[in-house]
């Protein structure tokens, strides 16, 4: 087959449980493979981490020669913007999270995880077989993000089915029509941002211990969201906060399962651990691509990639580049200087990758003494739709 | 490894970043023989950045700041005592407890220490300071946490414009006297440096520029009580930084043989030393703020960097040559990089902005005190400082990496409009320049780190 349709057989669902092979065609085809749609594809390690940190690179959707259509443009959030918007509203939205402002934040909630942890694994049905999505990976992220940001916890359901919405609007599908699931997104979003303006208002003058307190409560003026940048900005935290860890937690567990001897090495050496998620995060990672627009036409490994042109990066393609690992496709939880590109890179850089990591070795942690004796009851499992955040939609296994 | 190294004896004389480093590469790369590392000071090896940043306001002791150890270098450490000599025929460092210590391979890592104020005795008034050790920095933060009515800092180079930025944050009043036209302008340049101005001034710093200190005053009691400058004014302080800079362990290097002087011992680029006649010496090598070393991506010459990074990188590259034959040393090819904290600002530099003829403001801008500035020479790309704007660092080295042509491509996000131009970068001429390297650089792959031949033609 012709490396011009790359991207549509990754994208293809049939190709969801294990799309490495096609990265791997990808990566011998060259760093920069035009697909037929016009996008070029990037799957080598070192070619993705320079062009995301090239500053003619642009995160914004809309400086594209073919823009999405401006009813499916909703307020961007910082994922989706540019310097200098995107550095004061990043800054403005790491103020109550993390350094330097709010230092002590994330580690501070390794208790409060390890609670929730306890208690998930209490509430395991012991009659049946446990699916790890359903009953584990997706409620712990989803339980942390809401005490973070002041959600109720009991309106969970109602932004699941946004959550979810916005998720499948926000895939890359090059051959397929997506009128349906843009509109559902939009709508969604809408929603959303009603729902989180509204939480929001009632916290102002009567702050909780929580981000959106802080945010409507900042006594600076300079330093204040609008309404619009703050429904952005929550629900970018709200769905990046919980979305990637459950695929984090649940390919953890998946990959451990197919790995016994692995399994055993850590049930016998649980320091191991911190270690063992960063291989994981290189290994399995929740986020496959990501998108990105140069402002101006740039050479890339003697190709010129013209403006405006989508460039779709392979952030799981890159880590498993030879060039930059040694059997890449050897999972090894010793392996050291793992230098992977599961959350980015340059300015983009994931910001909620500390809280990840804690999720992650919690929940693993937590789950290793009771997966001696587990059995995966499918393999593969059932995926999700989404090519760009990968991970399985259940994950039934017998403890 | 040579089974005749394996088991040989090896001699860091040197005992801080570069000295741990080298000594925990050595043992990470299957030295097993008898390793021995000689430090004046009294203490192990800790690291200096935080000196004249958290601890001065404050944030953390002096003594808190051990450098971690990677493993154990299983070393034998003589500290407390000074090398005093050394004896190339002989394989020999002489220290100054009367001992010697015969070697197969030595490694000169002494680095540097803070320059003395010229006049001894006003040099030791009571609350002058010099600032380099955990001594002076235990000293100083001291000083500075009994509240003095003011503080005078010579010299607005990186570690002057830290501490005054220090003295700030504790809201204490501090005067910077300065020779040159601007703080850091003989790191940063023209440009940068009337940013620095800016933030000084901005933050209450009483700045002086284009002035020297003549005269330090005592109370008749040993006591410091301020200073005269050359412009006639007086300054009245209880605290006086002197701040002038490095100066290179050598001495003890003077009958030697080996090419040592003012600027640092030289080698080459795979961290082997010269003696004075230029001929390489198998079996010493240099790594640290005391090494010269040729580097390619800046015209062949000799590069001598009080750099945290190179400390650790060169030291690394010099264990690894120690054990290895010829053909499989490495060069030290690290692209020289620094960062201060300064004025709540994050200054971040890559590659060698004194090696440059323009600048241009590729993305940011100066008020927005956030920036990177592009800096080239003739024609290419030779070294770029961000203001915070650290994460934009990356994209910079590779074009220095890859001899890129300046000024960089246009497009990025957050370009300024006006920054197009290139301007002058104002720094004092590269001295010594006289020829354009006769080999060119080519086939280096930064990805890699490795060396190819192309043939030419």
């Amino acid at each position: 087959m012709d490396s011009e349709t790359l991207l549509s057989r990754i994208t293809d669902y049939a190709n969801r449980p294990n799309p490495y092979p096609l990265y791997a065609e990808l990566r011998e085809a060259g760093p920069v493979v035009r697909q037929a749609d016009g996008s070029y594809l990037v799957g080598t390690y070192h070619h993705i981490g320079a062009l995301l940190h090239d500053p003619r690179m642009s995160a914004d959707e809309r400086v594209r020669t073919t823009p999405p259509p401006p009813e499916k443009i909703r307020d961007p959030s910082f994922l989706r913007l540019d310097d200098p918007e995107h550095h004061r509203l990043r800054t403005l939205a790491m103020r109550p999270f993390g350094p330097p402002h709010t230092p002590g934040r994330v580690n501070a909630m390794r208790g409060e995880i390890a609670r929730i942890t306890t208690e998930l694994l209490e509430a395991l049905p012991t009659d049946r077989q446990i699916d790890i999505v359903d009953d584990f990976a997706y409620p712990l992220p989803v339980t942390v993000i809401c005490r973070l940001l002041g959600v109720p916890r009991e309106d969970e359901p109602r932004f699941r089915v946004w959550a979810d919405a916005l998720v499948a609007a926000a895939d890359v599908r090059p051959d397929e029509d997506t009128i349906a699931q843009d509109e559902a997104g939009r709508r969604a979003g809408n929603e959303m941002s009603q729902y989180l303006l509204d939480l929001a208002e009632q916290r102002r003058g009567e702050p909780t211990d929580d981000m959106l307190s802080a945010f409507v409560n900042e006594p600076d003026r300079s330093l204040r969201l609008t309404p619009e940048e703050l429904t952005a900005t929550a629900t970018l935290l709200l769905i990046a906060g919980h979305e990637t860890t459950v695929n984090l937690i649940t390919n953890g567990v998946l990959t451990l399962l197919r790995h016994p001897e692995q399994l055993d090495l850590l049930r016998r050496e649980p320091h191991l651990l911190p270690q063992a998620v960063e291989e994981l995060l290189r290994y399995e990672p929740p986020v496959h691509m990501r998108e990105r627009t140069p402002l101006a036409d740039i050479e890339v490994a003697g190709t010129t990639i013209p403006a405006g042109t989508s460039v779709v990066l392979a952030l799981a393609s890159g880590n498993r580049d030879p060039k930059q690992f040694h059997e890449p496709d050897r999972f090894d939880p010793t392996r050291r200087d793992v230098e992977h590109l599961s959350f980015g890179s340059g300015i983009h850089l994931c910001f909620g990758g500390p809280l990840a990591r804690i999720e992650a070795d919690t929940a693993l942690g937590a789950l290793l003494p009771r997966l001696g004796a587990a059995r995966l009851v499918q393999d593969p499992p059932p995926y999700r739709q989404n090519a760009m955040l990968r991970g399985p939609r259940h994950l039934p296994v017998q403890l | 490894m040579p089974s005749d190294l394996r088991d040989a004896r090896i001699v860091i004389v040197g005992a801080s970043l570069a000295g741990l480093r080298a000594a925990e590469t050595l043992r990470e790369e299957g030295f097993a023989g008898s390793l021995t590392v000689v430090g004046d000071e009294p203490r192990p090896p800790y690291d200096r950045p935080p000196l004249s940043k958290q601890v001065l306001i404050g944030d953390v002791p002096a003594e808190a700041t051990a450098l971690p150890m990677r493993r154990d270098p299983d070393a034998e450490w003589r500290l407390g005592v000074a090398a005093t000599g050394l004896d190339l025929l002989e394989k020999r460092v002489m220290l100054a407890d009367g001992e010697s210590l015969s070697y197969d391979r030595l490694l000169i890592a002494t680095g540097t220490r803070a320059r003395p104020w010229p006049n001894p005795e006003e040099g030791a008034l009571q609350g002058v300071f010099t600032l380099r050790t955990i001594d002076d920095a235990t000293g100083l933060a001291e000083a500075l946490a009994a509240g003095p009515r003011r503080v005078l800092v010579i010299g607005a180079g990186f570690t002057g414009s830290e501490i005054a930025s220090a003295c700030r944050e504790r809201g204490l009043d501090v005067t910077v006297a300065e020779r040159g036209p601007a703080p850091l302008v003989g790191a940063l340049g023209g440009t940068l440096s009337r940013l620095a101005t800016l933030m000084h001034r901005g933050h209450g710093v009483d700045l002086r520029c284009g002035v020297t200190v003549t005269a330090l005053h005592g109370d008749g009691n040993g006591r410091f009580t301020g200073a005269d400058l050359s412009d006639g004014t007086r300054v009245e302080a209880d605290v006086c930084v002197v701040a002038l800079g490095a100066v290179r362990n050598v001495e003890w290097l003077a009958e030697s043989g080996l090419a040592a002087g003012r600027r640092g011992v030289a080698c080459d680029a795979g961290c082997q030393a010269f003696n004075m006649y230029g001929i390489v010496i198998n079996d010493v090598f240099v790594a640290g703020d005391v090494s010269r070393f040729p580097h390619p991506l800046f015209g062949y010459q000799m590069l001598s960097l009080e750099h945290w990074g190179n400390a650790v990188a060169q030291a690394e590259v010099a264990a690894h040559n120690m054990l290895n034959p010829g053909p499989l040393q490495r060069p030290h090819l690290t692209i020289p990089t620094f960062w201060s904290t300064q004025f709540g600002l994050n200054i971040k530099s890559v590659g060698v902005p004194t090696y440059s003829d323009h600048v241009v403001i590729a993305q940011g801008s100066l008020e927005a005190s956030r920036l990177a500035m592009v800096y080239g020479y003739r024609g290419r790309v030779t070294a770029a400082v961000t203001v915070d704007m650290g994460k934009a660092l990356d994209y910079y080295r590779h074009l220095i990496e890859t001899a890129a042509e300046f000024p960089p491509p246009p497009g990025a996000a957050d370009r300024a409009i006006a920054a197009d131009i290139p301007i002058p970068s104002d720094v004092p001429d590269p001295k010594g320049l006289s020829h354009e390297p006769v080999v060119a650089l080519t086939g280096y792959l930064p990805d890699r780190r490795l060396m190819v031949v192309q043939p030419a033609g």
